[in-house]
C-alpha cells in the first residue's frame, strides 16, 4: 500500500452521539416551558433567561480561558443548559445583578471549581439557586403572577405560590377546605396559572419536554418516575390520614419545582447515578426528602434541597450499587 | 415479539451492501502464505521443508496440543520458504509460503457437489475427523472446534446452537452461505448433533436476513430436531453468551463456558466446514470472505483459499479506491485494522472492509459527562466508564472485582459514548493486565 | 437567654470530653508498634514516593531498609549515594557507593529517519497501541512516541520532542528511578551509567531484524554489521540477534565505534565537538 492508512483499535464505527447533541436536545426539551413562561411573564422571563444563559456561558469561557488556562469548551452546550435551568428556577422579576451573581456561583463555584463538566458533585443550577435563595430571600420569594404584568420586569404584580399559601394557611390554623379558593384548581396548576419560578409552573409544557427527552433517549424514565411515584405515594398516605391538613398528591406533584426538578434537574447526567437501581434509590430519596421538607420543614418548597442532598449520595450509589452483571444469578460451576 | 437478549446492546447501521452478491470463487493466486497460527491455542508445528511439493489438502503443519489445529495446504505447488511474514497486526509470524503450480488435490477428497446426507461415522470418529481437518470457529474467534465438541466429564450438552446471526454490520459471508449451502449446512448440523449426542439444534438468525430465514425454514423439515429462529436485530447478538440468552433464556455464568449450562454454539460457516470434512473428506483450506466498502468499485463474497493475500481480494473487487482511510479485517465493531494489505487471509477472516477517510478517523474525545450510556449498552452488565478510569490510572488490581474479564470487547460502549472516549482501548489494556496479574498469582 | 447559652456550653464541653476519652481509648487499643528508626530513615529519603527503589513509596523502602539484614541490594536512585549514606548512618551501617545512572532512549527513529507507513488513531497510550499493532513504521521495535514514559515520570525529566517525536531525557532532572523503563512496552528505555560529565555512548536502536529489513524500515537502525565490535579496543560491544550492545561497565568512551557505525546508530552525548583526528586520539589517551 502506498498511501498511509489509519490504524485504530475496534470499534471502527461510532453512533454519532455527542455531548453537544445531548445538550441541544435538553435545550429543545426546555423550549415548551420557555414559550409558556414568555406568554405568562413576558418581558421579565425574557430578560432573566437571556441574562442567565449569557452570563453562564461567558463565565465558563472566562474561567476556562484565564483561570484554568485551557481550551474553552463552551460549544458543548452544558453552560447553556445550566443557564436555562438557573433562569427557570428564579422568579421573572429577579433583579439583574442577582441573576449574574447566581450564574457566577453556579458556574464558578459549583461547576468549574471542581474541574468543570463531568466533575461537579452538585447540580450547578441548583447550587446557584439555593445560594440566591439564602442570600436574597426577599427577592427570591416574590413571585410575579402569570399573565398579570407581561410588560413589567422589576415592578411586576406579585403573589404567593400555592405551596406558600398552604404553609401560611396551616400556620394560621386554617384547614385546607377553609382556604378554598385561595388555592388554584388542579387544572389551573397543570396549565401553570399560579405564582412560581418562571420555568417551573407549567406542568404540561415540562411533560412535553420529558416526552422529547425520552424520545431522543437523552434520559431514561427511571429518575423522574421514581420521584413522581414516591411523592404521590407518600403524600397520598398523609392525605388519606388527614385531608384537612395535608394536600392531595396531585397538588404536590403539580406545584413547586417537582416537575422541573424531577425531569430536568435530577436527571442531570453528572450528578445522578449511572445505573437503574441507583437511579431508583436516588429518585425515592428525592421524593421522600421533598415531602418531608414541604410538610414538616420551615421552607414551603423542598425539591432543590432534596436534589442537592441526594447529589451528595451519588458517588456512594455509583460505588456500591452495581448493575446486574450478565450471568450473575447463576452459580459458577467448578 | 421476536426474541433477543435482554441486557444492553446497540444498533449500528447495518450497511450489508454485499448481501445480494452470490459467492464467487476467487481465481487461484500465484502464491500463498499460510500462517501456522490461525487459531486460538498453540501454533501448529511445520511438517514441510523448503522445496517440498505439496498438494491441495495436504497437512503442512500439525496440531501442537489439544487446543491447536492442523494447517493444510490450500494450493498445490512448491514450498518457497518457511519464514516470518507480516500478519494483520504488523508483527511477523511464522508462515509457509507456497508457489502455486496447477490445482492438484489429494486423492481422497470428494470433489463432487452432490449432497451427501447419510452420516456414517460415530460421534468419536466425527470429532477425530474434525480435529484432523483443522476446523476452527469460523465466526472469527477461531477456537478449535473439536475442543468445543469434546464435552468435559460431568457435563452434558443438551442443545446445539447454530450462530447465523452475523450481527456485525457490513459482513454477509454467513448470510450467503446459509442461502447457497443450506442443505450442506443442515447436514453439518446433524453431524454436530451426533457428535454431541443432542436431540435439538436451534439456528438463530437476525430478521434482517428474511430470505435466509425463509429458505432455511422451507428445508428444515427434512432435518430432525433442527429449528430455525428469527431474532430481533441487535448487536452483539452474535456473541455466544448473548445468542444463548436470546434462544434458550439461560445465562452463561461469569467466567464459565456455554457447556456449563448445557449449550454448545457453532457458527454456520463451521457447520458447513464440518459437512465438507466429514462427508467429503475435505479439510478446511478455503472459506467465504466478504469484501465490501461504501466506495469500493465492486463488493462481493468470495470463496478464498487460505493464505491468499488480502491485496488480491481487494484487486478482484476493483482495487483500493483513491479515498481509502482504513482497511479492516473482520467486522467494523470487532475487526482489526490492517497496517498493510500484504497479509494473508486466515481461517478467521470473515470479511475485508474498506473505509473512506471520513469514516475512518475518530472524532476528538472530550470529558466523561457520566451519562451512563456505556453502562446501559453493555451487554455484560459492566461499567465501562469505571473500567476505563481504573485502567487509565493503572489500578489494574481493582478491575478484577469489577468483572473486567467478562468483557468480550464487543465495542458497544465506545460506539455509544457521546464524548468519543476510547473506552474499549483502555478496557482491553486492563483485561490484558488483569490476566497478567492472575497468571502471576498462579505461579 | 443566658440559660440557653449556658446549656449549650456545658453540653458541648461534655461532648468534647466524652469524645476525647473515646478517642484515647481507641488509640490505645489499636496502637501498632513501629520501629522508630523507620521514621528516621524515611526522614532522610527524598520523599518523592516514586517507587524507583522497587518499594511502594519512601516509607515502604524505609521499612525494608530497617528490617533488612543485608542492605546492599537496596538503593534509592533518586537520592543517590548521599541519601544512602545518611540512611545507613541512622542504622549504624555502611553502604557501598554506586555509580549514578540515567535513563537513555534507545531509538532514533524520527520521522525523517523512519518513514511512517500508517497513521495511528486510538487511545494515546503506547501500551494500547502495542497491544493493537507493531507501530506506525516498518520497525516493530521502535518508539511509538505516545508518551507512556512521560506520563509516569514524577520528576518532569522526560518529554516528547515535537520534531523527532521521540522522548528526550533531561540530564539534570532524571533521577534514574526507572519508572519509564518499566512503563515502556517496547523496552526501549534503559538505565545506563551516567558517565563523567554525563558523557555516554550507546547503541540507539533495539531492532533485532536482519540488516536489510532493519535498514529499510529506518535509516539509523543497527543493522548488526559488527564493525563496532571489531573496532572496539575494550571488548565492550557484543552482537546478538543482529543488534550491537555496548556494556557501559567496559566502555571507556573512546568514541571509535561512533565513527565506525555505517548507519549512525551509535550515539554519543555531551561530548565536546569533535576535533581533528590526531587531537581526538590524544585526548582519548588522556582520559584513559
Amino acid at each position: 500500500m502506498d498511501k498511509q492508512v489509519i490504524v485504530s483499535p475496534s470499534p471502527h464505527v461510532h453512533s454519532g452521539e455527542s455531548t453537544s447533541r445531548l445538550m441541544f436536545n435538553v435545550v429543545l426539551a426546555l423550549m415548551p416551558a420557555f414559550a409558556v413562561s414568555l406568554y405568562y411573564f413576558g418581558v421579565g422571563a425574557l430578560i432573566v433567561t437571556l441574562l442567565a444563559v449569557g452570563s453562564c456561558v461567558i463565565f465558563e469561557y472566562l474561567i476556562q480561558k484565564f483561570l484554568m488556562k485551557g481550551n474553552p469548551t463552551i460549544t458543548d452546550g452544558s453552560a447553556i443548559v445550566t443557564g436555562l435551568l438557573l433562569a427557570f428556577n428564579v422568579p421573572s422579576n429577579l433583579p439583574w445583578h442577582i441573576v449574574v451573581i447566581g450564574s457566577l456561583v453556579a458556574i464558578g463555584v459549583a461547576k468549574m471549581s471542581f474541574g468543570g463538566l463531568g466533575s461537579n458533585p452538585f447540580n450547578p443550577a441548583l447550587v446557584g439557586r439555593v445560594f440566591m435563595l439564602i442570600s436574597f430571600p426577599v427577592q427570591m420569594t416574590s413571585w410575579p403572577l402569570p399573565v398579570a404584568s407581561r410588560l413589567q420586569y422589576l415592578d411586576a404584580v406579585t403573589g404567593p405560590t400555592p405551596l406558600a399559601i398552604l404553609k401560611e394557611g396551616l400556620k394560621n390554623g386554617e384547614t385546607i377546605s377553609q382556604m378554598g379558593d385561595k388555592i388554584p384548581s388542579h387544572m389551573q396548576m397543570f396549565m401553570g396559572l399560579m405564582g412560581g419560578s418562571l420555568g417551573e409552573i407549567a406542568a404540561f409544557a415540562l411533560l412535553i419536554g420529558f416526552a422529547w427527552l425520552l424520545f431522543t433517549k437523552v434520559i431514561t424514565w427511571h429518575i423522574p418516575v421514581s420521584i413522581f411515584t414516591t411523592i404521590a405515594v407518600f403524600t397520598g398516605i398523609l392525605w388519606m390520614i388527614n385531608p384537612e391538613t395535608n394536600a392531595d398528591p396531585i397538588f404536590h406533584l403539580l406545584t413547586g419545582g417537582v416537575m422541573i426538578g424531577a425531569i430536568f434537574m435530577a436527571t442531570d447526567y453528572v450528578t445522578s447515578p449511572m445505573n437503574p437501581v441507583g437511579m431508583w434509590i436516588f429518585g425515592i430519596g428525592i421524593g421522600l426528602l421533598t415531602v418531608i421538607i414541604r410538610v414538616w420543614g420551615a421552607y414551603p418548597e423542598g425539591v432543590s434541597f432534596a436534589i442537592l442532598i441526594m447529589n451528595a449520595f451519588v458517588p456512594l450509589l455509583n460505588r456500591y450499587v452495581k448493575p446486574k452483571r450478565f450471568g450473575e444469578e447463576v452459580k459458577r460451576n467448578g | 415479539m421476536l426474541k433477543t437478549f435482554s441486557k444492553g446492546g446497540v444498533h449500528p447501521p447495518e450497511n450489508k451492501i454485499s448481501a445480494g452478491k452470490s459467492i464467487e470463487i476467487l481465481p487461484l493466486p500465484q502464491k500463498v502464505s499460510i500462517p501456522v497460527s490461525q487459531h486460538i491455542g498453540a501454533p501448529a508445528t511445520v511438517l514441510v521443508v523448503k522445496g517440498d511439493k505439496v498438494k491441495v489438502g495436504q497437512v503442512i503443519a500439525q496440531s501442537a496440543g489439544f487446543v491447536s489445529a492442523n494447517i493444510h495446504s490450500s494450493v498445490s505447488g512448491t514450498v518457497e520458504s518457511i519464514d516470518a511474514v507480516l500478519d494483520s497486526t504488523g508483527y511477523k509470524r511464522q508462515a509457509v509460503t507456497i508457489t502455486v503450480e496447477g490445482d492438484e488435490w489429494i486423492e481422497n477428497i470428494d470433489r463432487s457437489t452432490d449432497l451427501k446426507k447419510d452420516i456414517q461415522l460415530n460421534a468419536q470418529d466425527i470429532i477425530k475427523r474434525i480435529n484432523e481437518s483443522g476446523i476452527v470457529g469460523l465466526g472469527g474467534a477461531t477456537f478449535p472446534s473439536h475442543v468445543k465438541l469434546s464435552v468435559p466429564a460431568g457435563k452434558k450438552a443438551e442443545v446445539l446452537i447454530i450462530n447465523g446471526v452475523e450481527c456485525e454490520p457490513y459482513l454477509t459471508s454467513d448470510h450467503r452461505l446459509m442461502l447457497e449451502k443450506g442443505h450442506e449446512m443442515m447436514v453439518g448440523i446433524q453431524i454436530l448433533m451426533r457428535a454431541l449426542n443432542v436431540e435439538k439444534a436451534l439456528i438463530g438468525i437476525e430478521n434482517n436476513k428474511p430470505d435466509a430465514i425463509k429458505y432455511l425454514k422451507s428445508i428444515v423439515g427434512e432435518y430432525k430436531g433442527v429449528e430455525v429462529h428469527s431474532l430481533k436485530v441487535k448487536y452483539p447478538q452474535g456473541g455466544e453468551k448473548q445468542l444463548i440468552k436470546a434462544l434458550i433464556n439461560r445465562e452463561v455464568p461469569s467466567g464459565g463456558l456455554p457447556i456449563d449450562i448445557g449449550a454448545v454454539v457453532h457458527n454456520v460457516g463451521t457447520a458447513f466446514a464440518v459437512y465438507e470434512a466429514v462427508q467429503k473428506n475435505k479439510p478446511l483450506f478455503e472459506r467465504v470472505v466478504t469484501v465490501t466498502g461504501k466506495n469500493l468499485p465492486k463488493t462481493a463474497n468470495y470463496m478464498v483459499r487460505i493464505g491468499t493475500s488480502v491485496a488480491e481480494l481487494i484487486a478482484a473487487a476493483g482495487g483500493l479506491p483513491e479515498d481509502t482511510g482504513k482497511v479492516v479485517n473482520g467486522g467494523p465493531m470487532m475487526g482489526k485494522a490492517l497496517t498493510s494489505t500484504d497479509v494473508p487471509v486466515t481461517k478467521g477472516t470473515s470479511g475485508i472492509i474498506v473505509f473512506q477517510s471520513k469514516e475512518s478517523k475518530r472524532k476528538a474525545d472530550s470529558v466523561c459527562i457520566r451519562c451512563g450510556k456505556c453502562v446501559s449498552v453493555c451487554p455484560m452488565g459492566l461499567e465501562p466508564y469505571l473500567l476505563n478510569r481504573l485502567s487509565q490510572r493503572m489500578m489494574f488490581e481493582n478491575m478484577e472485582p469489577e468483572h473486567v474479564l467478562d468483557c468480550m470487547e464487543c465495542g458497544s460502549c465506545s460506539f455509544e459514548c457521546p464524548a468519543n472516549l476510547p473506552l474499549l482501548d483502555y478496557i482491553r489494556l486492563g483485561k490484558a493486565e488483569v490476566n497478567k496479574i492472575i497468571r502471576a498469582r498462579k505461579n | 437567654m443566658s440559660s440557653v447559652l449556658l446549656f449549650s456550653i456545658i453540653m458541648l464541653s461534655l461532648l468534647g470530653v466524652v469524645l476525647a476519652v473515646i478517642l484515647y481509648l481507641v488509640a490505645q487499643k489499636f496502637k501498632v508498634f513501629e520501629d522508630p528508626r523507620i521514621d528516621e530513615v524515611e526522614a532522610v529519603l527524598p520523599g518523592a514516593n516514586c517507587g524507583g527503589c522497587g518499594y511502594p513509596g519512601c516509607r515502604g523502602f524505609a521499612d525494608a531498609f530497617v528490617k533488612a539484614e543485608d542492605v546492599s541490594s537496596l538503593f534509592c536512585p533518586v537520592g543517590g549515594n548521599d541519601t544512602m549514606n545518611a540512611a545507613a548512618a541512622v542504622m549504624g551501617k555502611t553502604v557501598e557507593a554506586k555509580d549514578p545512572e540515567i535513563a537513555v532512549v534507545r531509538c532514533s527513529g524520527s520521522p525523517e529517519n523512519r518513514k511512517r507507513i500508517v497513521q495511528y488513531d486510538g487511545a494515546s497510550s503506547c501500551k494500547v497501541a502495542t497491544s493493537l499493532y507493531s507501530g506506525d513504521t516498518g520497525c516493530q521495535y521502535g518508539c511509538l512516541g505516545l508518551g507512556d514514559c512521560v506520563a509516569v515520570c514524577k520528576f518532569d525529566a522526560i518529554y516528547i520532542d515535537p520534531v523527532t517525536l521521540l522522548p528526550v531525557v533531561s540530564d539534570e532532572k532524571c533521577t534514574a528511578c526507572g519508572a519509564c523503563v518499566k512503563a515502556c512496552p517496547k523496552f526501549i528505555i534503559e538505565l545506563r551509567k551516567k558517565g563523567p560529565k554525563s558523557k555516554r555512548i550507546f547503541v540507539s536502536c533495539i531492532n533485532k531484524d536482519k540488516g536489510g529489513v532493519a535498514r529499510k524500515a529506518c535509516q539509523v537502525a543497527c543493522i548488526g554489521c559488527g564493525k563496532c565490535v571489531k573496532v572496539c579496543p575494550h571488548d565492550a560491544i557484543t552482537l546478538e540477534n543482529n543488534l550491537a550492545y555496548i556494556d557501559f561497565n567496559k566502555c571507556k568512551l573512546c568514541r571509535k565505534c561512533v565513527e565506525e557505525c555505517p548507519t549512525s546508530a551509535i550515539l554519543e552525548l555531551n561530548f565536546p565537538p569533535r576535533k581533528p583526528k590526531v587531537e581526538a586520539e590524544a585526548q582519548v589517551e588522556k582520559t584513559e
